[in-house]
């Protein structure tokens, strides 16, 4: 700024566009927003940590269930894969499956039944085919997911499609 | 913008709001400068309210209190700079306090009619005092530890209550997890219950008198002060301020973050060097000093005595300084606060060089 006493006052410069009133409220509220930023962002990150724990968590590939092979036939074993509740069932049949044992619907736990040899969902009353994962009947909307079984002596390793 | 603020205008009166901050002034002298320090302190109150929600999400109060820290510290994101923002927005603000506090002293603004603001602000500044020894003891690692077994023996030297009274606070006759849990409930809930409503009363009683005039500024005819509008001239300079206390806040967390020691240890040693926190060091050299040369219990006894009386006498100062008798009287009373300023800066520098 000039301090010549010709010097016009700022206010009433208009050669290029901006007054000074203008520029003031734009530097001060674009400060504004940096300061903002500057504290949302840690404070984001800050309680979005576990989060970004579980989201790790989640993306692994496979796990492994020590001493799961002796599950007897025509039961049922709750697991976590990641953070994720799973089920290892083994039909009486002697087939292995595994699903998420997430609900396609509202994300409640579902549950073995192995009366009606069927996986059905305490919550609106869901029901899915026990060796496919099929949404057979009520709310759900997709099959449950289906995680490849491996049988080995002593453990099952479950793995993601 | 200005749709809405039409909008809210017409329906929440804000209009009248502005106009009563451009009615209000605040006076504009030498001393102004002093003005800054209640709003910095409570900027810093502010801040703590807010980063202590935010310790809560993961702080484990009781057994885990120690590994909840340690997590916090190393494992979540920013963790360290929340609670390194916490810890020196503590200090930061009891540093404005301090501030705040003899700048109303030697200003004279504890008189008449203005004693229930001295007194509401001498109990905010007790409870302050004690938000820090509780939050201390939270993260729980040894040094933490032994503080809090160090601060408590002095509700420990009250005669005939004061071990009930220390075995109450400390849930035990030993620092423990209960006292953690118990000590928690303090920082995080009473302390903020009953500091708020007293906060509110102590802006509102600003708010009623004003701004306090020194002595000085009064000699000057009432036409010749100079006062500036609430808003937006004292209120630009006053967020000014904010943002300046803002930054060292930031500043001193991101370049000295806050620690943790030690998990402590019942059974181990108090370590080599340990002393108080800064704003205890002053009471803490002066009971050392005064044990030099009354040993034992009786000089225990006369330093709570000591500090007592001090505190009673500071406390009750509108009493005696009575605007009548100014003159003498006034002079005295600079005496007595330049006395306490001396002997709380001298003891406080002693006790850094002798520790």
């Amino acid at each position: 700024m000039s301090k010549t006493p010709t010097a016009v006052l700022p206010e009433e410069s208009h050669d290029n566009g901006v007054s000074r009133a203008q520029f003031i409220k734009v530097a001060v509220g674009g400060m504004c927003l940096a300061y903002a930023a500057a504290i949302g962002y840690p404070v984001y990150r800050y309680l979005n940590s576990p989060v970004e724990r579980e989201a790790a968590l989640a993306a692994i590939k496979d796990v492994t269930l020590a001493g799961a092979d002796k599950l007897e036939a025509g039961s049922v074993l709750l697991f976590k894969f990641g953070p994720y509740p799973s089920m290892l069932i083994h039909h009486r049949d002697g087939k292995w499956v595994a699903f998420d044992a997430v609900c396609s619907h509202l994300g409640c736990t579902v549950q073995y039944h192995p009366d009606l040899d069927k996986i059905v969902c305490a919550c609106h009353g869901g029901v899915y085919d026990a060796y496919t994962g099929e949404n057979i009947s009520g709310p759900p909307p997709k099959p449950l997911n289906k995680f490849q079984v491996k049988v080995g002596p002593g453990s099952v390793l479950i793995s993601r499609a | 913008m200005a749709k809405i603020y039409d909008y809210l205008d017409e329906r929440l009166s804000l209009s009248d709001l502005k106009k009563f901050g451009e009615k209000k002034t605040v006076p504009n002298h030498k001393q102004s400068f002093w003005y800054y320090w209640g709003g910095i302190s409570l900027l810093c109150f502010l801040i703590q309210l807010m980063t202590g929600v935010l310790l809560i999400i993961y702080y484990k109060p009781g057994p885990d209190a120690y590994n909840s820290v340690r997590a916090l510290t190393y494992d979540v994101d920013f963790g360290w700079l929340i609670r390194s923002a916490h810890s020196w927005a503590a200090t930061i603000f009891l540093v404005s306090v301090f501030v705040h506090m003899f700048s109303v002293y030697f200003m004279k603004a504890y008189r008449k009619p203005r004693e229930f603001g001295w007194w509401s602000g001498m109990v905010l500044l007790i409870l302050g005092l004690l938000f820090g020894f509780s939050g201390y003891l939270l993260p729980m690692d040894q040094l933490s530890f032994v503080a809090t077994k160090v601060g408590l023996a002095i509700p420990e030297n009250i005669p005939l209550i004061g071990h009930g009274i220390a075995n109450l606070m400390r849930g035990g006759m030993e620092v423990s997890d209960v006292t953690v849990q118990r000590f928690f409930a303090w920082h995080a809930v009473v302390l903020p219950l009953l500091y708020i409503p007293l906060l509110v009363f102590h802006l509102w009683l600003v708010q009623k008198h004003g701004n306090a005039i020194p002595p000085s500024e009064e000699d000057v005819p009432v036409l010749e002060r100079k006062n500036i509008p609430f808003f937006p001239n004292f209120l630009m300079k006053d967020l000014a301020m904010w943002l300046v206390t803002l930054n060292v806040i930031a500043l001193f967390a991101s370049i000295f973050p806050q620690d943790i020691g030690k998990v402590a240890d019942p059974l181990g040693p108090a370590p080599v060097g340990i002393h108080p926190e800064w704003y205890f060091m002053s009471s803490f050299e002066t009971l050392k000093l005064i044990g030099k040369v009354i040993p034992g219990t009786i000089g225990e006894a006369v330093g709570i005595t000591v500090f007592t009386l001090g505190l009673v006498l500071w406390v009750l100062i509108p009493f005696y300084d009575v605007k009548s008798l100014a003159g003498l009287r006034a002079k005295r009373a600079t005496y007595f606060g330049l006395l306490c300023l001396g002997v709380l800066i001298v003891t406080t520098i002693l006790g850094y060089v002798t520790v």
